[in-house]
């Protein structure tokens, strides 16, 4: 037994952060943000040389095959540097939805390409997960959609879409009647309103596989919120080691070290938390929804914690754009509520266990 | 990541198990029926001072964090007694592994680790808390003696113990840091005054020692005259894995989820109250953390970090826990010493005050950021003080 990364997946975690230093350095973030740009088709083609795309898919269909403890190892790394990229949707969200229940001409047709990244797909899940907001919801009959999906992700220049009806049955479809962008506190991830009226749509097999893919993308939300507060952390401790008041460098005041000290000591075990949830996801699949939830939900309220508290060790230069702080700050704010915020996610964890009459 | 168990491993948890199963009538609610035989049995079989070597009365195992593990979760599943953990067996035994002469290890461990002896640990003084190395309780050479005088606080199990070992100052001249020496002396030594010391639980779990002239050879030192910082913080790592310990707060939050799930307000179970309910699932994921992070801890080599704050979150996590289970009981929960209403004994309220000490002792929670802020993240010393 060895609770720690592998060799393989250490390498991985180095080679991803690495080419997103080159990829997605601030600049490039700020230029995504201020354009109100769509996609970052040269981030998503930097890092498909890596094969970040088809990281989930069976190498039968050209991907690494790979589990979610090296996606959520991704989901960090992307978090780390808030970049604009597809990945939950396309990247884990998608290929997870077509191998759960896809036939397998849907399979073929859309994995190799998925894996690639030469295709895009964009998912819609958000109402039987998060509950349906100004009756939005998606009804499906005879192979066609009608309705409206909210908080869609990573549609922008989809080639297909994922979308959940209100049942929680799943659909494949290559066009929606329009998509409207929903803009939100988070510019590194656009959001899209869908609507569909009769749209063809090709039907997955499986009930089953919504709830898979709730728990794979709460994981993958905590572990972008991970990254994120990490590097929050990292650079408070680096601007209080740097930063001089009173003839001192702030970070030798308790008041301020303590701070630092509070965010690491959340994170850390949390960090176990998160790679715990993904391991489950792939080995135990019986403790996964549990774990799941509680890693969205504890990522949650530490990356709120963490968020505040580095702004604020940062003084009011931490509020400012030019310092940029505030795309990690907002990229764990939108973490928290999309597809349920903390409350509701930890209904779910209470009922997994038998805890709600 | 690989969480499971090779078919050795395996078959130790089923040995484990078989152990426990025969054994099961030596113990009651948790405790042992007789403890020194108890005792003697789980180091005979290898469950207490497994790594201890077999010439000073262990069992002689090599140390293997797994099959601790193993052993520690199967005695949890069973509600079975762990062996004895007084302060001589958590704190002394390993520093004598670590620094101690030959003599010293031959003569103390066997008997300590078979519970013949109990210790207490005389460091923190009036005016040495969290500057510890600030301690004055002085030891004057007198020929082959030290001659100590002084006190100490926060001593627990001092009215039981026949032994202290205790941080004294015997190099008056030298800095701080390097005037200290770590002795061992019997209890019964002329001259030693144990009063105890009554906390907000009603009870005294600590005590205060004075220390009058209190003669003791030289030849007690451990570790080397003058090395008494350095012995004294092995010893402290020691406690500090044992205060955060988060087999400890899971069992706690499994009872505390029973309490929810049995106490009902007005014919609806605590469990039915959303707010309650999330609560609990939000301590629950924190306990989970801190159970994943204990695995991590013992498999991982970049834990450093995840191992320095086991201390400060397990402690707090357990208030925590605490707190809950009062809020849950409402009124009921304020209820304390006896009664036909009071529930578990009153535990809950004690284990909220006495946690509360838990935090502060052992390096204080302020202490603890100090360390992780400056050996974990690097961050600068707090500046010295200059004396005018």
């Amino acid at each position: 037994m060895r609770f720690a990364l592998s060799e393989d997946q250490t390498l991985l975690q180095d080679s991803l952060s690495r080419t997103l230093a080159d990829l997605s350095p601030l600049e490039r973030v700020r230029r995504f943000a201020d354009e109100n740009q769509a996609a970052a088709p040269d981030i998503w083609a930097g890092l498909s040389e890596l094969g970040l795309p088809g990281l989930l898919v069976p190498e039968e269909y050209g991907g690494l095959g790979l589990g979610l403890v090296e996606a959520a190892l991704a989901a960090e790394a992307l978090g780390r540097v808030v970049a604009p990229t597809p990945f939950l949707g396309s990247a884990v969200l998608a290929p997870l939805a077509l191998m759960l229940a896809g036939t397998d001409e849907q399979k073929s047709r859309w994995l190799p390409k998925l894996a690639s990244g030469e295709a895009i797909a964009g998912v819609a899940i958000s109402e039987p997960i998060a509950g349906a907001r100004e009756n939005a919801g998606v009804a499906a009959a005879n192979g066609r959609v009608t309705g409206t999906a909210l908080f869609a992700l990573d549609t922008a220049g989809a080639d297909l879409l994922i979308v959940a009806d209100r049942t929680g049955g799943l659909h494949l479809t290559q066009l929606a009647h329009s998509a409207e962008p929903m803009p939100s506190i988070d510019a590194t991830r656009p959001l899209c309103q869908l609507t569909f009226s009769d749209t063809p749509a090709e039907p997955l097999a499986s009930n089953q596989a919504l709830e898979r893919l709730r728990d794979a993308a709460w994981v993958m939300l905590a572990a972008d919120t991970l990254g994120a507060a990490q590097s929050m952390l990292d650079k408070a401790v680096a601007y209080a080691k740097e930063r001089k008041q009173f003839g001192r460098t702030i970070g030798s005041f308790q008041a301020v070290k303590h701070l630092c000290a509070e965010m690491a000591a959340e994170l850390e075990p949390a960090r176990a938390l998160v790679w715990y949830a993904a391991y489950a996801f792939d080995k135990a699949p019986d403790e996964a929804p549990l774990m799941a939830a509680h890693a969205k939900a504890h990522l949650s309220e530490i990356g709120r914690f963490v968020a505040r508290t580095s702004t604020e060790v940062h003084g009011g230069i931490g509020m400012t754009d030019l310092l940029g702080l505030h795309y990690w700050f907002k990229r764990i704010g939108q973490n928290r509520q999309l597809l349920g915020g903390p409350e509701r996610v930890r209904e779910t964890a209470a009922r997994l266990q038998g805890l709600i009459a | 990541m690989d969480l499971t168990l090779t078919p050795e491993l395996t078959a130790f948890r089923d040995e484990v198990r078989a152990f426990l199963a025969a054994h099961a009538d030596q113990h009651e609610g948790g405790a042992p029926k007789d403890p020194k035989a108890w005792q003697k049995l789980l180091i005979d079989n290898g469950y207490a001072a497994r790594t201890i070597p077999k010439a000073y009365g262990g069992y002689g195992a090599e140390p293997d964090i797994l099959k601790s593990r193993i052993i520690a979760e199967a005695f949890i599943e069973a509600n079975a007694p762990r062996g004895m953990a007084g302060q001589g067996i958590s704190m002394l035994v390993p520093t004598l592994l670590e620094v101690g002469s030959e003599e010293q290890k031959t003569r103390w461990i066997g008997p300590t680790l078979r519970g013949e002896i109990i210790w207490c640990q005389g460091y923190s003084e009036p005016g040495a808390g969290s500057d510890l190395a600030n301690l004055q309780t002085k030891a004057v050479e007198d020929g082959d003696d030290f001659l100590i005088s002084g006190s100490k606080i926060w001593t627990s199990t001092a009215m039981q113990a026949q032994m202290i070992f205790c941080l004294v100052r015997t190099e008056p001249k030298a800095a701080k840091h390097e005037g200290i020496s770590y002795i061992l002396f019997p209890m019964s030594t002329p001259g030693i005054e144990v009063r105890p010391l009554k906390s907000m639980t009603g009870q005294a779990e600590f005590n205060e020692v004075f220390f009058t002239d209190v003669r003791v050879p030289k030849a007690n030192v451990v570790g080397g005259r003058g090395r008494g910082w350095f012995v004294a913080n092995t010893t402290l790592k020691h406690e500090r894995g044992m205060l955060g310990d988060p087999n400890a707060t899971e069992a706690r939050l499994k009872s505390l989820i029973e309490l929810m799930r049995r106490e009902t307000v007005d014919g609806q179970r605590i469990i039915d109250n959303p707010i309650f309910r999330d609560r609990l699932m939000q301590l629950q994921a924190r306990v989970l953390s801190m159970k994943f992070n204990g695995l991590r801890t013992m498999t991982d080599d970049t834990a450093g970090l995840a191992r320095m704050v086991v201390k400060l979150q397990g402690c707090e996590l357990n208030h925590q826990v605490a707190a809950l289970a009062i809020d849950a009981l409402g009124e009921l929960g304020i209820l304390y010493h006896d009664g036909p209403h009071l529930r578990a004994k009153g535990n809950w309220q004690r284990n909220y005050m006495f946690d509360l000490g838990l935090i502060i002792g052992g390096g204080t929670a302020q202490i603890q950021k100090n360390i992780i802020s400056e050996r974990g993240l690097g961050m600068p010393r707090e500046p010295k003080v200059v004396e005018a």
